[in-house]
């Protein structure tokens, strides 16, 4: 990992670290309102990760391009307004392409000016690296919270509808389980996916142990 | 009671559409600063009182914008305000309690991006609020930010001395915790029916 | 925000000058104004021609036989032909058929629900003096239960002829439009309510009855102005 205010090399990491290592939603738990509130179905989950990644790419490479030119004392203000003018396009963009789509997120698209993910990738890492790492790096955070988004939206439409992406799974006899598309459903899934994910990480840090204490003592 | 009546307006935002467990607004503090109960009051308040100026400020700047026919600047305006009352509360408060300002720590200036702020202003300018019932929806809504946020407190300060397993602790926990907590609240749920 | 300076390095003293924030400031502000309004110049036609559609589809699902419309605000003692969508009043569609006929006017009512503020869109036809349909715009019901309202086929049977007939001296209805208990209905005003979704069925009672006691006799005093238009129509 780089120090945070040296100038990054561009890798395969800088963009998987979004997905697994530092991922938003898992691992930082960072924007966690759109994740409960948009995820009762998988196709508001997709579009709600599609627009956060636009608004997080375009203002990441505006303000990386800027980054020389931000006085440090107007820095958060300048950064949030850039990214209130990215997600008002947004709102108007999705207005224009489906007026369903904009009713079934509701207000949530134009919260995305407050999700935590932007406003810290700006800080910590758009406003001191080149273009070229700062888009890798938002291609990166996007697409894994997108996909945090999908695991979410998918298991919740999956068990609380009976299907996927408005294509029905089961037969007509499924009864679902509709507490999960409601607010209480939301909480339960996402403690669950993060359940899910420390216990993996401990998992793999035992094996990483054991392996460890195997060679140390093998040896 | 009458749909729109101011009471109604505060009942709703404060528990029947409690803006952290059925709106899924503010879960970012909620989770951050849950932890104990002293410190989730005080945010609580401060919150409180954010939501409170930022209504009324939403909703001379609507006013404004419509004026003029520029809504299109609505949300840069808006959260321009917010942080902006949040700077207020942060300078007010380190200057009439140090103590209460070095307990909240990095959280006062995170009062910016809390979802619960911004969510006020809009949706009190969706719903086309004229200016007391704003001040209802406004407090109702800080209120039961409160509720819930000291609600959730209690129950991790008991949780500490319990015997928890070691993969749940922490976000994933209190997410449960925050599931159930929403379940109890879904009770309220009809609260504003008319029985006609 | 407060300035510094501070010096950064020994013997060398850099203050940021307000000028530098000014220009920032200023060179982002202009910046975002000028994208803002690209995109809303953009996208305008489209989300009108959008909104265009929602309405449309809504409108002839419950006026059956229209083909065309013609909009109207009910104002203080009138009702007049609207054009640009700044009259203050409630919004009245009108539904023309293929021979330019009234066939059916349609409007927006709401009330409290279980969960949040149910919306809906109900038409009334004339000639039969009666409400033909609704169709419910936006709601927050519990899924299964209290959704039925818009999806349950039984309940969408209360609204092929639901009375709304006038009183002796067109003031108001001649009866309430009333939510009965499941299964009781025996009158043509009454609604069959959802069993188990009491809370919505009333809502949707409620709203229905408030808004035709307000509009129909408005309406019915106002016939032929809303008839003549059909010749005008969009």
């Amino acid at each position: 990992m780089t120090l945070p205010n040296q100038e990054e090399k561009v890798t395969a990491d800088t963009f998987l670290r979004g997905l697994w290592e530092e991922n938003p939603v898992f691992v930082m738990l960072l924007g966690m309102c759109p994740v409960l509130a948009v995820t009762n179905s998988a196709i508001n989950a997709l579009a709600m990760g599609l627009a956060t990644t636009f608004v997080l790419l375009c203002s990441s490479i505006l303000v990386s391009l800027m980054r020389k030119l931000i006085p440090k004392q107007v820095r958060i203000a300048t950064y949030i307004v850039i990214i209130a003018t990215f997600v008002t396009i947004v709102d108007y963009s999705i207005q224009a392409i489906s007026l369903d789509l904009y009713n079934a997120l509701g207000a949530f698209i134009q919260l995305i000016v407050v999700n935590c993910i932007i406003l810290g990738r700006a800080e910590a890492y758009a406003s001191k690296q080149r273009l070229g790492a700062t888009v890798v790096n938002g291609l990166g955070m996007g697409v894994g919270f997108t996909i945090a988004l999908l695991c979410l939206g998918g298991v919740r439409e999956i068990l609380g509808t009976g299907s996927l992406f408005g294509f029905p799974l089961f037969g007509e006899n499924f009864q679902p389980w509709v507490v999960m598309i409601l607010p209480p459903g939301g909480f339960f899934v996402l403690g669950g996916w993060l359940l899910l994910f420390n216990w993996y990480r401990q998992h793999r840090e035992r094996k990483l142990m054991e392996q460890q204490g195997a060679t140390a003592s093998g040896s | 009671m009458a749909a729109d009546s101011l009471i109604f307006i505060f009942l709703n935002a404060a528990v029947i559409n409690n803006f952290v467990l059925a709106l899924f607004l503010g879960i970012c503090p909620f989770l951050g600063v849950s932890a104990k109960r002293d410190t989730a009051w005080h945010m609580g308040l401060a919150v409180i009182f954010v939501m409170l100026v930022s209504s009324v400020s939403a909703y001379a700047i609507n006013w404004l914008l419509v004026r003029f026919d520029i809504q299109f600047l609505r949300l840069i305006c808006y959260i321009a305000v917010i942080a902006s009352a949040v700077q207020l509360v942060e300078m007010a408060m380190k200057k009439f309690s140090p103590a209460l300002f070095r307990a909240l720590g990095i959280f006062l200036p995170l009062i910016t991006t809390n979802c619960a702020i911004l969510g006020v202003a809009l949706f009190q300018t969706f719903r086309e609020y004229d200016f007391l019932q704003c001040l209802a929806f406004s407090l109702g809504a800080g209120i039961g930010f409160t509720l819930a946020l000291t609600l959730m407190a209690g129950l991790r300060e008991r949780l500490e001395l319990a015997n928890v397993p070691n993969v749940s602790q922490g976000a994933a926990l209190t997410l449960m915790l925050a599931g159930l907590l929403s379940l109890a609240f879904m009770g309220f749920a009809g609260l504003g029916g008319q029985h006609v | 925000m407060n300035q510094s300076t501070a010096p950064q390095t020994p013997g060398l003293v850099t203050a940021t000058p307000s000028f530098a924030m000014l220009r920032t400031l200023s060179l982002v502000a202009g910046l975002s104004g000028l994208l803002v309004v690209l995109a809303y110049q953009i996208t305008l036609p489209l989300i009108e021609e959008n909104k265009r559609i929602a309405i449309e589809r809504a409108l002839f699902k419950v006026i059956p036989g229209a083909v065309s419309r013609r909009d109207f605000v009910s104002t203080a003692g009138d009702i007049i032909a609207t054009g640009d969508g700044t009259d203050e009043g409630t919004l009245i569609y009108a539904g023309y058929d293929q021979q330019s006929r009234l066939v059916g006017v349609a409007l927006e009512a709401a009330a409290q629900g279980y969960q949040d503020v149910i919306r809906i869109l109900y038409s009334f036809a004339p000639t039969c003096q009666c409400i033909r349909g609704i169709e419910v715009l936006k709601m927050a019901e519990t899924p299964g239960i209290g959704d039925k309202i818009a999806k349950d086929p039984r309940f969408q049977e209360n609204f092929v002829r639901l009375d709304a007939r006038l009183n002796a001296d067109a003031s108001a209805l001649a009866n309430d439009i009333l939510m009965v208990k499941h299964g009781t209905r025996t009158e043509p005003w009454q609604i069959d309510a959802i069993s188990g979704a009491t809370i919505s069925s009333r809502a949707v009672a409620r709203m229905l009855n408030d808004s035709a006691q307000q509009m129909v006799p408005k309406i019915m005093a106002y016939l032929d102005r809303l008839q003549d238009a059909g010749g005008e129509t969009e």
